[in-house]
């Protein structure tokens, strides 16, 4: 089993995104859902991408399904970067973790972990179910 | 209004440095810029439009305009990444047809090679106010894992292999040698690419293009003056551009910015895929150029992979030579933006300038294209279709 020991580079939240990490710290998901169109998106905005909507957030189940990935092998640290398809709806950049980078594949089912980063917030990861 | 024939390329240079630690970066861009005047024969006191990208030293096109001693009517500074100097070719063709200027000098240059930067491999540095940087900085994403997803993608969903990646590689290798400016000018074999040291899955270490210091060109006229200079004529019959990003987290690798753009492109100039005897593809992976081939419509969805394979892109042997001059995979990749070298082999091959190894016969029409930022997140993408008049 490997693990993601690289330091993971904190996130500056701003006020548009409080939410987000603040859920994140609690160990929630959450994305973003027009009030006007109803569809979820990614990553979060205060006006709808598609529609220019308001919107507000929504708890995610945290689980999803790798839509791609790719183990980065020219690192000090190898680690698994990932497009997740989350089952709320829209897919999310992530990293694999606690997992053999060698057994991963696309459509593998995945659920959201939180993992400390290097003096900020948790950040939302990946594992397979 | 279309930019069809309404202007022409009438000059270009390619500095033959790969690598230029005793150069500074402002310098690389009066050399190439006095290059490119030069192949045109016309002088500095000639331009009156000016196009650059963010490779650029200084604010957007100003520091660049007051060092290079030019006094323009037109400037465009748009950085769309690596595509930013095809789409500043069709930039400078509208401002030529509206009449804003006359003669337009676009110029790339860069030190990476010299600098030490780890291009594709080291996450690069996105200030805290770009929008998506607090949601991707954390996981990593570097230039070659960002496109190595799209190709785990396309192997996922089209069965391609790295063998048939690996092709495309070839194909620039077998060119290269014939280059003698070329950084890597070894022909290599697709056993090479695919036991070549893993980068970022699935991309080898020969699936990715070089770092080398560098720049180029590019001289666009309005006819009328072209037809007075010494150079054969290239007219530009068309363009497209298009932006492609994550659409609010409807992420589809299935294309890329290049389909629209292509369409565009096509439908200006009024030709197709298979009118088109030369092609540049921006290859800073291979995986870049199957989708581009493959996104303009020069095979199937999910076919890039049997297309590339053995040997259908290496000149007076496939049927659609690329990248004569070794591309990015072999010969250079100044700033570590590939459009313009792309619209310069295009050129040489319609002028009938290109290494007599790899001249494709008959060279009337040629297709330039390229994407510039991320494959598999946001990405600029531009084509230019050219033909010899």
């Amino acid at each position: 089993m490997m693990t993601t020991q690289r330091k993971i580079l904190a996130p500056v939240a701003n006020v548009e995104t409080q939410a987000y990490w603040d859920a994140a710290d609690a160990g929630k998901l959450l994305v973003k859902t027009c009030r006007s169109c109803g569809e979820p998106h990614f990553y979060p905005r205060a006006l709808c991408p598609f529609c220019f909507g308001e919107t507000d957030w929504q708890e995610t189940n945290g689980e999803g399904e790798i839509y791609s990935f790719s183990v980065m092998r020219r690192a000090e640290t190898p680690y698994a970067i990932a497009f997740v398809k989350l089952d709320a709806g829209p897919t999310m950049m992530s990293n694999l973790v606690d997992c053999d980078f060698d057994g991963l594949a696309i459509g593998q089912r995945v659920r959201v972990v939180f993992q400390p980063s290097n003096g900020g917030h948790k950040v939302p990861m990946f594992t397979p179910v | 209004m279309s930019i069809k024939k309404a202007a022409c390329i009438a000059g270009i240079y390619e500095h033959p440095t790969r690598h230029a630690p005793d150069k500074s970066l402002a310098q690389l861009h009066a050399e190439v810029a006095k290059g490119a005047l030069e192949d045109a024969g016309l002088s500095k006191s000639d331009v009156d439009g000016y196009f650059c990208a963010g490779d650029a030293p200084g604010m957007g096109p100003i520091s660049m305009v007051d060092y290079l001693g030019l006094k323009p009517r037109h400037v465009d500074s748009t950085d769309v990444g690596g595509s930013s100097y095809l789409l500043h070719v069709s930039h400078a063709a509208q401002a030529i047809a509206a009449g804003k200027c006359d003669v337009a000098l676009i110029t790339l240059a860069g030190k990476p090679r010299s600098e030490g930067m780890a291009t594709g491999t080291a996450p690069r540095v996105v200030a805290p106010s770009v929008p998506d940087a607090q949601f991707e900085q954390p996981y990593a994403p570097t230039i070659a894992n960002m496109y190595a997803m799209v190709a785990m993608r396309h192997m996922h969903d089209w069965g391609t292999t790295s063998e048939q990646l690996a092709w495309i590689k070839v194909a620039a290798s077998h060119h290269a040698q014939h280059n003698p400016h070329a950084l890597l000018r070894n022909v290599v074999t697709v056993e090479d690419v695919v036991n070549s040291p893993m980068v970022a899955s699935p991309l080898h270490r020969l699936d990715c293009c070089v770092i080398t210091d560098g720049g180029g060109a590019i001289i666009v006229t309005r006819p009328e003056i072209a037809k007075k200079l010494k150079k054969p004529i290239v007219n530009i019959l068309g363009a497209g551009e298009s932006p492609k990003h994550t659409d609010g987290g409807r992420i589809d690798l299935s294309y890329t910015g290049i389909e629209a753009a292509g369409r565009r492109a096509w439908e200006e100039s009024g030709v197709k895929p298979a009118d088109m005897k030369y092609a540049s593809f921006y290859d800073s992976f291979t995986i870049t150029v199957l989708k581009q081939i493959e996104d303009l419509g020069f095979c199937a969805k999910g076919a890039g992979g049997k297309f590339v394979a053995d040997g259908n892109l290496i000149s007076g042997i496939g049927k659609l030579p690329f990248n004569t001059d070794g591309g990015g995979l072999c010969s250079n990749h100044p700033a570590n933006r590939g459009g313009l070298t792309k619209v310069l082999e295009a050129v040489r091959q319609l002028r009938g300038e290109a290494h007599p190894a790899v001249q494709v016969k008959n060279c009337d029409l040629a297709v330039a294209s390229g994407t510039g930022g991320s494959l598999g997140t946001r990405h600029g993408a531009a084509v230019l279709v050219m033909e010899r008049a």
